[in-house]
């Protein structure tokens, strides 16, 4: 009989070791050294920061659109990134959510809360723009149709059940 | 320029965007040849990290080659091709000096409590990323390495996340030698730690994940024991028990916030968002290690907080270490290493795909189908 315990069960308290020959194994211990203890990220450390913010900077990239800021750093870094400026209402979010430090959910949960608003301004956008978002294809379903194509069509039968029971339960509650 | 355009939790398109521009005096606009999708862009893509916004390009393991520089880059010069690092630094902070390229202080300006990461949100710094023809790299002195002669640009591709990150998770651990090092997590990443835990004199290294494609490929790849956790059953027993009960030396978690095997995190990490990412993979690296030993972790969680069993890590007396990668610093051995042949980093890309079908690539990566290990997308203009 097929003994189907989890495979913790099955087996004993012993010392499984690996042998002591890995010469199958190429490049074996070759980065191996007792001494690197402690090791990266606590090693090399200068001590540099004990002088502050003190070094020299890089040059100050020109601040051409509104960009946030840790209230736990003083200023904007020498560098930023401008991917998505903010907007709307999600921007005015953010703005709030800025004010309080990384320390906070109060910083945090108000950020995911901007993304959800952001993700609806977009769909939003989209329209104003004559563009309607081809969601099916956004989603990447043809990787499920060429790879997975009966859990797609599980999917689509189940919610077309759904869906279909909803009109159905809406219908009777109409009659009655 | 065609790029990855992202809509929302698990949306993203394939668009026309405008060409990126220089900046900065130490900017560069490099030519994406080959960019991978990540299992950290996983998180993003989900809508599990906060200030991912609307418009984004994702990718920050990308190669390309330099096409416009900046009036004070001098390392590099139009037409070489580069890898560039997933993490942007300037080289010059506090944090930078100590080779701590994945903490520098002077590249974002969003939040202290993580580097600048290409394509990462606005908490990583709002930079775009390069899943798409053209991108900004800035500190172009700094991150950009140029692609040794004779190396295939998908072993380099390779090098700019995945290589040093598996390898600083095992460098982490402080492997000695005849070590029992355990794995969580059988991704890329994970596959790459456990490789590279015999590098450092592993005595034995055992992998952990669910997809049996995936743990039957680490057995091969990097050459370890590898189990299914559906299969096990209660992970810390079977620790001790491999181990005449005293658990492994060192643990990785190289899962992350996407962790599956315990129902309470999932619910509360990943559907309701109540911690920050499912915390499996660092609950069982806790409780499998032995006393005294050495949880390394480079699954990547996000900001707020995790349920951990912290009263485990003081009472075994354990040390923590972490870290996104230092990619700048553990470059030049790692190219030494892949050059000789120990290490082989293309063999763990399964998929290449056009960038125009970035949006099944993803869904591909995400539900593991196909048996996906590692998708590279490669841009119209990479003349290939």
């Amino acid at each position: 009989m097929e003994d189907n315990r989890p495979l913790e069960e099955n087996i004993p308290f012993e010392n499984n070791r690996g042998p002591a020959d890995h010469s199958h194994i190429k490049g074996w211990g070759i980065d191996a050294d007792p001494k690197n203890d402690p090791t990266y990220p606590m090693k090399k450390r200068t001590n540099e920061e004990h002088k502050g913010y003190t070094w020299d900077r890089p040059a100050q990239q020109p601040i051409s659109m509104e960009i946030l800021h840790s209230t736990e750093r003083p200023n904007v870094t020498a560098v930023f990134g401008t991917a998505a400026p903010l907007r709307g209402l999600s921007g005015a979010i953010r703005r709030m959510a800025f004010k309080r430090s990384e320390n906070e959910y109060s910083h945090w949960l108000p950020l995911i809360l901007a993304d959800r608003v952001d993700m609806v301004e977009g769909i939003i956008d989209d329209f104003k723009h004559g563009k309607i978002p081809n969601i099916f294809a956004e989603k990447g379903y043809i990787a499920d149709w060429n790879h997975n194509k009966s859990g797609l069509l599980a999917r689509v039968a189940i919610v077309a059940g759904i869906t279909a029971a909803v009109v159905l339960l809406v219908r009777s509650n109409n009659r009655d | 320029m065609l790029a990855m355009n992202y809509r929302g939790p698990k949306r993203v398109r394939i668009e026309q965007k405008p060409m990126p521009e220089i900046l900065h005096p130490e900017d560069a606009i490099v030519r994406v040849l080959r960019s991978c999708i990540c299992g950290s862009d996983l998180h993003l893509y989900n809508g599990n990290v906060p200030d991912t916004r609307v418009g984004t390009t994702f990718g920050h393991e990308f190669v390309g080659e330099i096409v416009e520089v900046g009036s004070e880059v001098t390392k590099v010069k139009v037409g070489d091709n580069v890898l560039v690092p997933f993490n942007i630094s300037c080289g010059r902070c506090a944090f930078c000096k100590q080779e701590l390229y994945g903490n520098c202080h002077e590249a974002n300006p969003e939040a202290t409590a993580v580097g600048a990461i290409y394509g990462y949100s606005h908490t990583a710094g709002g930079y775009h990323g390069g899943q798409a023809e053209y991108v900004r790299v800035p500190y172009a002195n700094v991150g950009p390495t140029v692609i040794p002669p004779g190396m295939d640009l998908d072993d380099a591709v390779l090098l700019t996340d995945v290589v040093p990150t598996g390898y600083q998770a095992a460098e982490m651990g402080g492997i000695q030698k005849g070590d029992t090092v355990m794995v969580f997590g059988a991704g890329p990443i994970g596959i790459m730690a456990a490789k590279c835990s015999w590098l450092f004199g592993a005595g034995r290294v055992i992998i952990i994940d669910k997809e049996e494609y995936r743990l039957e490929f680490a057995r091969n790849y990097a050459q370890c024991e590898a189990y299914n956790f559906e299969e096990i059953g209660d992970m810390a027993v079977f620790a001790k028990k491999t181990t005449d009960s005293l658990g492994a030396d060192v643990c990785i978690d190289a899962v992350g916030a996407e962790a599956a095997g315990n129902a309470m995190q999932t619910i509360t990490g990943r559907k309701l968002l109540l911690q920050a990412g499912s915390a499996t993979a660092l609950h069982w690296a806790i409780n499998c290690v032995k006393k005294g030993g050495i949880v390394s972790i480079v699954g990547v969680y996000g900001p707020t907080d995790n349920l951990v069993p912290i009263g485990n890590v003081l009472n075994k007396g354990l040390t923590i270490r972490a870290n996104q990668a230092s990619v700048k610093r553990l470059l030049p051995r790692l190219i030494e290493h892949v050059q000789n042949g120990i290490i082989n980093p293309k063999a763990l890309i399964t998929h290449r795909l056009p960038l125009e079908e970035v949006a099944e690539g993803y869904r591909m990566f995400a539900n593991k189908l196909d048996n996906c290990i590692k998708p590279v997308l490669i841009p119209p203009s990479a003349k290939i």
